[in-house]
């Protein structure tokens, strides 16, 4: 049963994916962008990280993207009239670098604890599971990241406002 | 029957119970609005279909399926199609998650009056909600319109900046109750203080103040007066759903008013303590009781979202997204502070 949803939904995501970098106008790539994301979503909860899988939804389709659609309506551009020419450099530089990202994945994988057991794998996803961890053995680098965004946040308002 | 198909079953008729519910709940809040707003303005409101205008949503209704249903030549077609389905979907979604009733017995049978009760509940409500802007943004730009495009864009920058103390107010309610279960929220507002004032959240020290930020950011969520900026009519003709007609429009229409109802229904569930209220007499009343708890703490909601629509003038736009971030956010944010202080000291 859960492997027949995960692979509806994983074809969903691919197919949105390729929808992404096929179509010509900007909004349509956006759109199926958001598409990716909400599949995204739902292999979280699959894997029962209920709390990651709101937060991708709240974050990236409800922040991130709403602001590039946002910023596409206000510039109102056309369809793309002829293609990005076909450069040499993407096809000597993107291809290793695909295959080294598919290595690292598989990689990755490979070394997964998957065998782990069920109940083991429902506690780690859960809000408390989360927040625990974050404030005790990653404390240092979760203050570390808000401290970064602080300073984006700040680089955002002097590059905008330079007199205020 | 099996435990999962009880389950399917089970869950197949709340939604359809509950989405029957919540259309004709959204037919007579526009009702209650035209009649409410008329006598608030001296005048009579519906009053021909029926008895006081009763049948005036159904002819509406009719109206409106009936009507001609016209696509803009020059409207990019499939994301005007998709708009009114992507803000109608998510508003539809969020009420799953609320509960507006305690469990109830009946013979044999036991109900709970949630479709769900996600362990992240709220944080649910808002990640669908935030998709709704969806709707907006895209509907005010497939129908190539500059009215429109301008609804949509300030639908979308008043939905981004207003979600924020939506959310930060959301946060002190949390500190308190410790769960985002919103089942459990509800749960923990039963009972009394001094056997006279009930242990709802907004009898809670600082919590009040996240209720006004909480209220006064919902208003501007569901793009009501006076923050109606993004279909202003006398600027904007009718904002984002100017080119629709039909029943397009009315998906829209449909979507405020839910959201309206939502709005209302999680600020029942936070601070006013859910379905809690005095029950007695037989078995079958203790479980009807909450429901009805329930529904007319809503309905005073929905009067006061009346009440201010009557009363106030619209902001202007500058004055909208200044009251937002100057005011709002700053207050909420301080209000979290305070309230994880007062939480600390009492632990």
């Amino acid at each position: 049963m859960q492997t027949i949803v995960f692979f509806i939904f994983a074809f969903i995501a691919v197919a949105a994916a390729i929808n992404m970098l096929v179509q010509k106008h900007p909004i349509h790539s956006a759109l199926s962008l958001i598409v990716v994301m909400a599949m995204l979503s739902i292999f979280y909860v699959m894997l029962y990280a209920e709390f990651l899988a709101v937060v991708q939804v709240i974050v990236y389709a409800g922040a991130i993207m709403v602001l590039f659609v946002f910023v596409i309506m206000l510039l109102n551009p056309r369809e793309e009239s002829h293609r990005t020419r076909q450069n040499r450099f993407l096809l000597v530089a993107g291809v290793p670098l695909g295959l080294c990202l598919m290595a690292e994945i598989v990689i990755l994988l490979r070394r997964a604890p998957l065998g782990e057991n069920e109940t083991g794998r429902q506690l780690v996803g859960t809000t408390e599971a989360v927040g625990r961890v974050l404030f005790t053995d990653y404390l240092l680098p979760f203050e570390f990241i808000s401290v970064l965004i602080l300073i984006a946040i700040l680089g955002a308002v002097v590059l905008t406002k330079r007199e205020l | 029957m099996s435990e999962f198909s009880s389950f399917l079953l089970g869950t197949t008729i709340k939604c359809i119970v509950v989405i029957a519910v919540l259309i004709g709940a959204v037919a007579y809040t526009t009702w209650l609005e035209r009649k409410v707003v008329a006598h608030l303005q001296i005048r009579w409101g519906p009053s021909r279909v029926g008895w006081h205008g009763l049948l005036q949503p159904i002819a509406d209704v009719l109206k409106l399926l009936l009507k001609e249903d016209m696509t803009p030549g020059q409207a990019s077609k499939f994301l005007y199609v998709l708009a009114p389905l992507i803000a109608f979907v998510p508003a539809a979604l969020s009420i799953t998650v609320i509960p507006f009733g305690n469990v109830a017995h009946f013979g044999s049978q036991t109900v709970r009056f949630q479709i769900t009760d996600l362990n992240v509940g709220i944080l649910f409500i808002f990640a669908v909600t935030s998709v709704g802007v969806y709707g907006v943004a895209l509907g005010g730009w497939a129908s190539n319109n500059k009215y429109s495009l301008m609804g949509g864009l300030r639908s979308s920058a008043q939905m981004i900046s207003y979600e924020l103390s939506l959310g930060l107010s959301v946060v002190s309610v949390l500190l308190v109750t410790g769960t985002l279960s919103l089942g459990q929220i509800v749960d923990l507002q039963g009972g009394r203080w001094f056997g006279i004032i009930p242990k709802w959240n907004i009898f809670v020290f600082p919590l009040f103040i996240s209720f006004f930020t909480y209220f006064v950011s919902a208003i501007a969520e569901t793009n009501r007066l006076p923050f109606d900026l993004p279909e202003a009519e006398n600027e904007l003709v009718a904002g984002f759903h100017t080119e629709y007609s039909s029943m397009k429009f009315g998906m829209f229409f449909l979507t405020e008013y839910i959201n309206m109802i939502t709005v209302s229904a999680i600020a029942t569930t936070l601070f006013f303590g859910g379905w809690h209220g005095p029950t007695f007499g037989p078995l079958w009343l203790r479980g009807i009781l909450p429901l009805f708890w329930f529904v007319s703490k809503i309905v005073a909601f929905l009067l006061f979202y009346i009440w201010t629509r009557g009363t106030l003038p619209r902001f202007r736009y500058d004055q909208l997204m200044a009251f937002g971030w100057k005011f709002l956010v700053p207050l909420s944010l301080a209000n979290v502070v305070l309230t994880s202080l007062v939480v600390a000291w009492r632990a």
